[in-house]
């Protein structure tokens, strides 16, 4: 009751007084404007990376064949290298096979949720008469190439039958389009296409054409030369180079539950003592996304406390401010103080009032601080081309802070004020 | 109950301690008695105490030595907290310079005793609302005090005393900073809570004029109250 009268009469009295008002909160509209401002761009910047990595993939683990080390030698000038067998190709024998990884999926069917598998066939070129288009032939699975989250502009993705039954069918870019199409993404549909692939060539039915992302791939070549990725199933791939399915490194998804890191290495535990264990020159490692994000995550958050740090200053600044003019504002109005004693208020009303004041003023500095705040990480925001997400945490950190403040700086006036004696009070002019 | 003893004072003495050397003894030894009802003036030139001796009947100051009874609570042996709630139930203020809070309306002055006493909102405006009535500023009643006149100001200020229904109204030179006209208004209003209401008044002056309009005259001289005579007890005519 009382605490809401206050409330009203502090919000009348700073009305009242606008423009020292706002000198005085001006620390601490500074103070929480740069910490939301901070919070927010540091917010959108990791926002849009976690997005941007779960899309490339961040519970995604790259499984691959790697050289045993057997010991590693330094030299005089820190060169570290390793010893025994320098580089050693593998073969056919080293190669992960679709066998362990079935046996993988088996084992951890709760945690293996896909492989991504895909077979290079190479660079090639496609030709029509006089008309050509530069591309490189990749075999992928069906878990790969929905991973790489095509934007079909005509036709479809492969069917499983296509997959299963290593049909010639092929998925051509738009740029691929442009050059044997005339552009016309729909008259490539059904078209049987000739590509020369190492001295011989290959016949593939286009069933669809996806468009081509320039800006994920730096070309230095024209457009009409830039050499775009033609897919074709992930058999028709092996059976193109005549082999049998099997990878030097492959991706594995996991679900979104497990812990990647603890994964990575029970995968590779997996593989090295149960498949390559008597394999002198190769073992099974693992990498992740998620390992780079917990250390850009960090990175960030170093950042943003330096920076809050340097606010917490500006606040302690502010949080002065507001003592000195309460003081002031106390000593002004001595006489009122002094009344409201006479009418019979106790210490401590007198006490909650200025406490009231005090936070008033703060609580209305942080949310102007707020508002600037998020405005200027929005459009910082948007000027870095990230997606702005405002700090909640931030924000609510914001109120409660300057709350505290006020309480923190307003209780010594508030105090002073509480013990003032009413007759001196009174008197004072 | 007319009658019963709202003051009672008896050997009130007031030292300061400017240093240990320096005793200053301000009041000597002053008994005082006030019946309800009473409208009693305490009359004295500047420095002979007048102010020292209202501090204490308000309740804002404790005597060094003796007994006050105020409406049978002993005050001397209050505690600050004790002191608000007597000062905030049982004295009514009226001071020379209104002492209105600014910023906030007249409405709002005359709710701050209820306040303070912890009435709800709607019973308190009620009654604010009655008190501006009876003293004539329903009118005006929404106005800061600063777009007030001096004796609008000193009404409110009255309001604003009546507002807990105290034991007594304490009114220090109510009229020391108004016109003749609008200083015989206010005066007008105290006779009027007198003999209507039947309130017990303590005018503190140093004008014998206004003193005589009252029903007892006490004055004050050098820290002792020095005669006792009978006033008027109503306006001259």
């Amino acid at each position: 009751m009382l605490l809401f009268e206050n409330f009203l009469l502090a919000l009348s009295g700073l009305r009242a007084n606008k423009m020292r008002s706002i000198l005085t909160m001006l620390g601490i509209i500074i103070g929480i404007a740069s910490v939301i401002a901070i919070m927010t761009v540091g917010n959108s910047m990791s926002g849009s990376i976690t997005a941007s990595m779960s899309n490339m993939g961040a519970s995604n683990i790259t499984v691959g064949l790697s050289q045993i080390s057997t010991s590693t030698e330094v030299t005089q000038s820190g060169m570290r290298f390793n010893r025994g067998p320098r580089y050693t190709q593998y073969s056919d024998d080293d190669l992960i096979t679709e066998e362990m990884l079935n046996e993988l999926q088996k084992t951890y069917p709760e945690d293996v949720t896909g492989f991504l598998l895909d077979k290079s066939v190479g660079s090639a070129q496609a030709k029509d008469g006089q008309l050509y288009a530069n591309i490189s032939i990749t075999g992928a699975n069906q878990t790969s190439i929905e991973n790489d989250d095509l934007t079909i502009l005509a036709g479809r993705l492969f069917t499983d039958r296509d997959q299963d039954e290593a049909k010639k069918v092929c998925i051509v870019s738009d740029y691929f389009c442009n050059n044997l199409f005339n552009g016309n993404v729909d008259a490539a549909l059904g078209k049987e296409i000739s590509v020369l692939l190492s001295g011989k060539y290959c016949h593939y039915t286009v069933v669809g054409v996806y468009e081509y992302d320039a800006s994920s791939n730096f070309s230095s070549s024209s457009e009409e030369d830039t050499s775009t990725t033609l897919y074709i199933p992930l058999l028709t791939a092996f059976n193109q180079v005549h082999e049998d399915p099997a990878y030097s490194q492959l991706t594995l998804t996991s679900s979104a539950t497990t812990d990647v890191n603890t994964f990575m290495s029970t995968v590779e535990d997996f593989f090295n003592s149960k498949y390559y264990r008597k394999n002198e020159s190769f073992e099974v490692s693992c990498s992740s996304l998620t390992s780079l994000l917990e250390e850009m995550t960090s990175m960030m958050s170093t950042i943003s406390l330096a920076i809050s740090f340097i606010a917490g200053i500006s606040l302690l600044v502010g949080g002065i401010g507001v003592m000195n003019i309460m003081l002031v504002s106390i000593q002004e109005r001595t006489k009122e103080i002094g009344t409201r004693k006479a009418l019979g208020a106790t210490n401590a009303s007198i006490r909650t009032q200025f406490i009231v004041e005090a936070i008033v003023l703060c609580l209305v500095g942080g949310f102007l601080g707020i508002a600037i705040g998020c405005a200027i990480g929005v459009f910082a925001a948007h000027q870095m081309g990230y997606d702005a997400y405002p700090s909640m945490g931030g924000i609510i950190f914001s109120v409660v802070f300057s709350m505290a403040i006020g309480v923190f700086f307003g209780y010594y006036p508030a105090n002073k004020a509480a013990k003032m004696n009413p007759v001196e009070a009174l008197r004072y002019e | 109950m007319k009658g019963d003893i709202i003051i009672d004072a008896k050997g009130i003495i007031k030292r300061y301690y400017i240093g240990q050397p320096n005793e200053l003894e301000i009041l000597h030894g002053i008994d005082l008695l006030v019946r309800e009802g009473e409208f009693v003036a305490i009359v004295g030139a500047s420095g002979s105490g007048k102010s020292t001796l209202m501090n204490i009947i308000g309740v804002l100051d404790k005597p060094t030595e003796g007994r006050y009874l105020l409406d049978t609570v002993d005050v001397v042996a209050a505690k600050d907290k004790e002191l608000s709630e007597i000062r905030n139930q049982k004295i009514g203020f009226v001071f020379q310079t209104y002492n209105l809070v600014s910023r906030t309306s007249a409405l709002k002055n005359v709710e701050l005793p209820m306040l303070y006493a912890g009435m709800k909102s709607g019973a308190r405006r009620k009654r604010a609302k009655e008190l501006m009535g009876l003293v004539g500023m329903e009118e005006r009643m929404h106005h800061n005090p600063d777009e007030l006149s001096g004796g609008q100001k000193q009404r409110v200020a009255i309001a604003r005393a009546m507002a807990n229904d105290p034991a007594i109204i304490l009114a220090d030179e109510p009229t020391g900073a108004l016109d003749t006209k609008t200083g015989r208004m206010v005066m007008d209003i105290f006779h009027r809570l007198h003999l209507e209401q039947g309130k017990t008044i303590v005018l503190i002056t140093h004008s014998p004029e206004l003193a005589e309009e009252t029903e007892r005259i006490l004055t004050l001289s050098d820290g002792m109250i020095i005669g006792e005579r009978r006033g008027l007890g109503h306006a001259p005519i």
